[in-house]
C-alpha cells in the first residue's frame, strides 16, 4: 500500500503536554555522553542564565514520538513501520529546553514524496510552552522502503 | 572571552571519539523510548537483512553535536542542527565501534556561527549535511 498523499492535509490534534523532568533530561544526558555541567548541576544552568538543566540538543525527539505514534495511528496513511528508515532529522529552536517546561506538540506532514520505489514522508512537530510560545520545530524525513528493496 | 572572537571558517573547534558498546544501545533505547530491536537483538537484526546490531541513529545525532556543546561552554547554545543518516553504525556485541566526530567552523556572522560535523567509523561516513547553528547567549 503506497503513503496516503492526502496525508499532508489532515490535522491532527495536539499531544498531552509533556513535563520536561530533571530527572529525566539527567538521563538522556547521559544517554547522548552529554557530561556538560549545565546538562546536570541546576546551579550550573542558573550561572549560565538558565532555570534550571538544559535539555541536550535533541532531547525533543522524546516528546516527537507521541506524534510519530499518532502518524502511524492513521488507518489509512499506509506507513509499514518494519520498512521505515529514519533519513534526516532537524531541530529548530526559538530557545533551549529546560526542566520544568511543559511542552505541546502539534504535528504535520509537509510532503510526501516518491523516489526510486521509496516514499519520503516530511513531517513537523512544532513544541510550545505552557504560554503558548514556540520552543522548537523538530522535523523528520522518514523513508519507507519500497516492496522490491 | 566571547564565543566570537577570532573564529575563523575552517577551524577546527572540536575533535571527540565515541567508544559504542551495546550497553550504550540499551541505554539510550531506555532514556529515549526508541525499543526497536534492531538496536539490541542479534536475530531480529539478521532476520531484517541488517549486517548486525545498529546504534540508533538518533543516538549517534545526539552525541556527534556535543564536542560542539562542551567547546561552547555556556557561552552559546545550540540553536538549530540537522543531520542526514547516510550510514548506519554496526555495534558489534564484543569490539562495539568508535565514532570520531570532527566540529569545524563553516560561517561566522554577528550572532553565532554554523559549524559543521563530520562522523566517522573508521574510513567511512555515518552522517551527512551535519550542521549546527550556535548562536551567542546575550
Amino acid at each position: 500500500m503506497p503513503v496516503n498523499p492526502e496525508l499532508t492535509e489532515r490535522a491532527f490534534a495536539p499531544t498531552a503536554p509533556y513535563l520536561v523532568g530533571r530527572e529525566k533530561v539527567r538521563e538522556f544526558a547521559r544517554a547522548v555522553f552529554a557530561t556538560a555541567p549545565l546538562h546536570h548541576d541546576p546551579e550550573a544552568a542558573r550561572a549560565a542564565g538558565f532555570a534550571d538543566v538544559v535539555a541536550p540538543p535533541t532531547f525533543p525527539i522524546v516528546i516527537a514520538e507521541a506524534t510519530l505514534q499518532q502518524l502511524l495511528a492513521e488507518p489509512d496513511a499506509g506507513i509499514d513501520f518494519s520498512r521505515v528508515v529514519h533519513g534526516d532529522q532537524r531541530f529548530s529552536y526559538s530557545r533551549p529546553i529546560v526542566a520544568g517546561d511543559e511542552l505541546t506538540a502539534t504535528l504535520r506532514v509537509t510532503s510526501i514524496k516518491s523516489l526510486g520505489g521509496n516514499s519520503m514522508v516530511t513531517s513537523e512537530s512544532a513544541m510550545t510552552d505552557a504560554s503558548g510560545a514556540h520552543v522548537v520545530t523538530s522535523i523528520s524525513t522518514l523513508v519507507i522502503r519500497g516492496d522490491e528493496s | 572571552m566571547s564565543l566570537l572572537d577570532g573564529l575563523e571558517v575552517g577551524q577546527v573547534v572540536a575533535e571527540r571519539s565515541f567508544p559504542l558498546t551495546r550497553d550504550s544501545l540499551v541505554r539510550y533505547a531506555g532514556a529515549s523510548g526508541d525499543f526497536n530491536p534492531i538496536h539490541y537483538r542479534d536475530d531480529v537484526a539478521a532476520a531484517v537483512g541488517l549486517p548486525g546490531v545498529l546504534a540508533h541513529g538518533m543516538l549517534t545525532m545526539g552525541f556527534a553535536v556535543q564536542p560542539v556543546v562542551d567547546w561552547l561552554d555556556a557561552r552559546g547554545w545550540v540553536s538549530d542542527y540537522q543531520v542526514r543518516f547516510t550510514r548506519p553504525v554496526v555495534v558489534d556485541p564484543q569490539l562495539g565501534a568508535v565514532v570520531t566526530v570532527v566540529a569545524t567552523v563553516a560561517a561566522v556572522d554577528e550572532t553565532g556561527a554554523r559549524i559543521d560535523l563530520t562522523a566517522t567509523v573508521g574510513e567511512q561516513t555515518v552522517l551527512g549535511k551535519a550542521q549546527v547553528r550556535v548562536t551567542t547567549l546575550a
